[in-house]
């Protein structure tokens, strides 16, 4: 069974969103995405600097299998990516929720967050899935 | 062993080139600062070590000459050595291709009689020979659609519709093209599911995109009624001629409704592969597209003793234009011709009989060895899916285990996962050039195997065993990157 | 039955197992209204032997005496062993290397093939081969408009003396998703193309053949260096075998061109009217995840032993759908195998021969056609084995009269441009005797002599 971290939100197409103290969010896939994914072989990164609109496909995730893309939860600027990924994509399986984060984003609205699903939904979606 | 590692410094194949004394000065003064400096960095070896190389490579593929090779979705029959032969006379491989009409007519006459047995065969109009392979096909005939719906000024048309259980090649071309997709979904008996696809047509649908019978491997009941719905929403309906094998001679495109289409002459009209290409994928078409044909095609001036020529975009305005720098893949075109000449139209009728029967015995004997079909109710068509989520979950033998360990068997594995919406799937096509004694032979390997995941798993999960190599770490393919030789990575 | 191995008993025994009267019940799900008619359309099937008396016919109505056309597809010598081998049933009967332990063959050769083209061309990396010269061109414009990140720009800049009928096959591809190729006037005088910085700006690339459709050879270092600094990629549209004498792409300017791409024909390849050809294409390391078409990467199995296999398959259509690279599925499969071939029994040196003695061969002939009166070369500066003729009389009509005594001359290039009604495009390779080349200038004279003189 997938790991669902409490303090987090999520996206029902698998990102994890974290509020961070100084009123910026950082986004990542979950557990249970990167398991579905099986080997990260790839990240596709957005730019430093790029604004988005949520529900934009910012970032690709890929593996051998299958390529995803992953889509910006709330309104932004992008401030910051995960470079390592780059050179280490397999640290999306090793660390999805800590050293495998995406970008962060400078968020227009951070109550925007509230409309994500919390662990919760997140954690009744993942027992769905994987029942089928 | 590469090749590069067979190479010697100085060594060469001198019977391939004359060389000719004094130019190399000349050559410096006449090119100047575009005269190459480095290295061209070509293996440099004899003539017997190439053939022996090759050779020895070419003994590591399965092959249909060589093997059963029952791969779902694609057609893989016999390739008559006789039709290789005719296309590959001295006239027709010395033909440059903008050589003057008058030198062309024995090419032509052939390429205008293909264009029409394409039409008797599908039930349309016209046809062009001119894309390459399936997928510059359906470029070009969803690329006909846009044209279609511009012409007459109905921009709003934005959409392209396509079943869930398409070949990926559909929303790909759909998008190469400037539409947006929408999926529909598919009913569990492997049926569009009409309902939704009645909810989601209107101004927006420029077309929909479907195979028939579909990659589930069963006959589309309802295509009449698809087809009114799309019409009356004002869109148009592509056919992927991916599986024409299974209906040649028994029902055709255009009777079905259906405004455009491609077909894939290396599946039907038994071209061979090639190892993955070249392909041709002629596209025909209804009225209301005539216009919009991809140019050049071949007109005729018709009578006893007709003169062929080319018509090309004076002729057709309307055209959505040349799709490569020549005439498509001619020669496979002519392999093309010559085996409809050598089956006619009987013959090719009898394709799809035999096509069938073949795939309907082969799933009921493996539905009798114990294997589970995905739609046990319907008719196979020329093809069919086994599911092997019940082994998957019981033994850990996964349908890719299953398509390695027939490899050991001698027997090339059937497609793989695909449709993606029929879980631990095996799409297998027999085709109608196999023998009963052949399948019969596959679906008794089919049953060893299944009696291995009983009682011997690890056989079945680790195969294959025989072959030059085990299986390949695809995530170090895909993450070190190497895709071309180098001897300094070597040391 | 042709090619179809059913006994009477057979076929019993099989309708037996499925439980059916016969092969028509098999057709039950099929509503009764849409049942085919026979095909009457279609001739009734002939044996292998007629079919190849018929086509023995018809192939030597198309037979000429000698052919100095170029214009995209060459003539050059092709080694008895390459279509030897390229027939074996190993070769030519297998499908797509999905199965990577069952086609190490091909798997491999194709691995051999992308470092024959990476090296030839000085490019990083090459694919596994596209459909053709000019569709691999309007993927690379696609593929450019993707891996441009520095601007979001759909147009692309493309040199004017581009082969046509590869402008026209662009046009048709990237027109749909809202591409626009803005094309760049030659010189009428050299025939080459020139670049100011302005025109390149917020261009996603600028395409550019080597050699150019007639022949010459442009600035590539001058425009690879105003494109890339303006911060447009630079395609190269290149004659594989003039490689073997020209400066590669990977070398052009400071930093090389971007993508190239080129027809890869000349390779071993007969002419056939067109194709089955190749397209090759290359890129940089950095944007290979934006390249189209089949790509293989050497890896090892499970017991460390080398292997090679189908990879970056994600970008594809398969895996990605509606957001792949291309729809396109195939590469040109045995093609591949042919130039490869091809390319290990050349050798650096077979390679420089065959492109020095087209050079030389073409030099021969301008020489001698200049020195009739009325005809001169119609643009000035190098050129590899093409070139224009203007001829004191329509072209058209010395192709036609010159085709009647068995020798096609070239390419009219009024056909393409109206402007251009006296020019010939004439290609000379390897295959053209010193004894050919006087054949075409006295045919050549005499056309010129009887259409001058007064009647």
């Amino acid at each position: 069974m997938a790991e669902v971290r409490e303090d987090l939100r999520y996206q029902s197409s698998h990102e994890w969103v974290r509020l961070e103290e100084d009123g910026t969010v950082t986004v990542g896939i979950s557990d249970h995405a990167q398991d579905a994914l099986g080997d990260v072989v790839f990240v596709e990164l957005p730019e430093v600097g790029q604004s988005v609109n949520a529900g934009d496909d910012i970032a690709v995730v890929e593996s051998v299998k299958a390529a995803s893309d992953i889509y910006a939860p709330i309104a932004g600027q992008v401030i910051a990516c995960n470079d390592r990924l780059e050179s280490e994509p397999e640290t999306v399986n090793e660390s999805p929720f800590d050293d495998g984060w995406f970008f962060k984003l400078e968020v227009t609205d951070p109550n925007a967050l509230a409309s994500l699903l919390t662990a919760e939904a997140y954690a009744d979606l993942c027992a769905s899935e994987e029942a089928d | 062993m590469l090749i590069y590692e067979r190479s010697r410094a100085g060594r060469q194949a001198r019977a391939q080139y004359v060389s000719a004394k004094g130019l190399d000065g000349q050559i410096a003064e006449d090119l100047g600062e575009h005269l190459r400096q480095s290295e061209v960095g070509l293996p440099e070896v004899s003539e017997l070590e190439t053939v022996r190389h090759y050779t020895n490579l070419s003994a590591k593929n399965f092959a249909i000459d060589r093997q059963f090779y029952p791969l779902g979705s694609c057609t893989m029959k016999y390739n008559p050595r006789g039709a290789h032969q005719v296309a590959s006379l001295p006239g027709f491989l010395n033909r440059h291709p903008l050589a003057p009409d008058a030198n062309s007519q024995g090419y032509m006459a052939c390429l205008f009689e293909l264009q029409n047995y394409l039409k008797e065969v599908t039930g349309m109009q016209a046809v062009s020979l001119t894309p390459m392979a399936g997928a510059q096909g359906e470029f070009a005939g969803v690329a006909m659609i846009r044209a279609y719906h511009a012409k007459r000024g109905d921009v709003q048309r934005t959409e392209i519709l396509v079943p869930e259980a398409a070949h990926g090649t559909n929303p790909a071309t759909a998008v190469m093209c400037g539409f947006t997709v929408r999926e529909i979904p598919v009913t569990n008996d492997g049926d569009v599911d009409l309902e939704a696809l009645k909810a989601a047509v209107g101004p927006a649908t420029a077309g929909l995109m479907m195979t028939n019978p579909s990659t589930c491997g069963v006959f589309e009941r309802q295509v009449q009624a698809i087809a009114e719905t799309v019409h009356d929403a004002g869109g148009l309906l592509y056919y992927d001629g991916a599986n024409l094998n299974a209906i040649l001679g028994q029902v055709r495109p255009g009777d079905m409704g259906f405004d455009v289409l491609h077909m894939n002459l290396h599946k039907t009209f038994a071209t061979p592969h090639g190892g993955g290409g070249p392909g041709s994928g002629p596209v025909g078409v209804g009225p209301r597209l005539v216009p919009f044909l991809p140019t050049p095609m071949v007109g005729s001036s018709g009578g006893e003793s007709p003169t062929y020529r080319w018509l090309d975009h004076k002729d057709c305005p309307d055209s959505i234009g040349r799709l490569s720098c020549f005439m498509g893949n001619a020669g496979i075109l002519l392999r093309a011709y010559a085996y409809a000449r050598l089956l006619g139209g009987e013959g090719l009728h009898r394709v799809g009989e035999y096509a069938t029967l073949n795939a309907n015995y082969m799933a009921k004997s493996l539905e009798q060895a114990g294997f589970t079909l995905a739609y046990p109710t319907r008719r196979a068509t020329h093809e069919f899916i086994v599911s092997l989520s019940k082994e998957a979950k019981n033994q850990g033998v996964t349908a890719m285990d299953f398509a390695k360990r027939l490899l050991d068997y001698g027997f090339h594995a059937p497609t793989t996962y695909f449709p993606l919406l029929v879980p631990e799937c095996l799409l297998i096509e027999p085709t109608e050039t196999e023998s009963k004694a052949e399948i019969d032979g596959f679906v008794s390997a089919m049953a060893q195997i299944l009696e291995e995941a009983r009682v011997e798993p690890e056989r079945v999960t680790t195969a294959p065993h025989t072959l030059p190599i085990s299986r390949l770490d695809d995530v170090k393919a895909a993450r070190d990157l190497d895709l071309a030789f180098s001897e300094v990575a070597e040391g | 039955m042709p090619f179809i191995p059913h006994t009477p008993l057979d076929q019993q025994q099989m309708l037996e197992v499925i439980g059916a009267p016969d092969i028509e019940a098999l057709f039950d799900e099929i509503p009764k209204g849409l049942r085919a008619e026979k095909l009457n359309q279609i001739p009734a099937g002939i044996s292998e032997m007629a079919l190849g008396q018929m086509m023995n016919r018809r192939a030597r109505q198309d037979e000429v005496d000698l052919c100095f056309l170029g214009a995209g597809a060459y003539n050059h010598h092709i080694p008895a062993a390459i279509w030897d081998l390229v027939a074996r049933g190993e070769f030519m009967t297998a499908y797509t290397p999905y199965q990577a332990e069952a086609s190490q063959g091909t798997l491999q050769l194709i691995y051999e093939f992308q470092t024959m083209i990476s090296r030839l061309t000085a490019m990083e990396v090459a694919n596994a081969s596209v459909y053709d010269g000019a569709t691999a061109l309007a993927e690379a414009m696609l593929m450019a408009v993707r891996a441009n990140k520095r601007n979001r720009s759909k147009r692309i800049l493309v040199a004017g003396n581009i082969h046509p009928q590869y402008l026209e096959t662009c046009r048709t591809i990237v027109k749909p998703q809202g591409l626009t190729l803005d094309v760049l006037d030659y010189d009428p005088r050299t025939g080459r193309v020139d670049l100011d910085s302005d025109r390149v700006q917020d261009a996603a690339a600028l395409a550019v053949s080597y050699p150019n459709f007639f022949g010459g050879l442009d600035p590539v270092d001058r425009l690879t260096d105003i494109a890339s600094a303006a911060g447009a990629l630079v395609i190269g549209v290149v004659n594989p075998t003039a490689l073997a004498l020209l400066k590669p792409p990977g070398h052009w300017g400071e930093n090389g061109a971007d993508i190239v791409v080129g027809e890869g024909q000349p390779l071993g390849i007969p002419m056939a009217s067109g194709g089955p050809y190749l397209g090759l294409m290359c890129c940089k390391k950095q944007i290979v995840r934006q390249m189209p078409g089949r790509i293989i990467g050497r890896t090892v199995d499970q017991r460390n032993r080398p292997g090679y296999t189908l990879t970056l398959q994600a970008r594809e259509q398969h895996i990605r759908r509606g957001k792949a690279t291309s729809n396109i599925c195939t590469n040109q499969g045995l093609l591949v195998t042919a130039a490869t071939l091809y390319l290990s029994l050349m050798g650096n040196e077979g390679l420089r021969q065959v492109a020095l003695q087209s050079h030389a061969g073409l030099k021969n002939l301008v020489g001698q056609a200049t020195a009739i009166p009325g005809v001169q070369a119609r643009f000035e500066g190098p050129v590899f084995h093409e070139q224009v003729l203007e001829l004191p009389v329509l072209a058209e009509v010395v192709v036609r009269k010159m085709a009647e005594r068995g020798i096609v001359p070239g390419f009219d290039l009024g056909v393409v441009d109206a402007g251009l009604d006296h020019c010939l495009l004439v290609n000379v390779t390897e295959t053209k005797t010193g004894e050919d080349i006087d054949a075409f200038i006295s045919c050549l004279n005499a056309v010129i002599q009887s259409e001058m003189s007064p009647c």
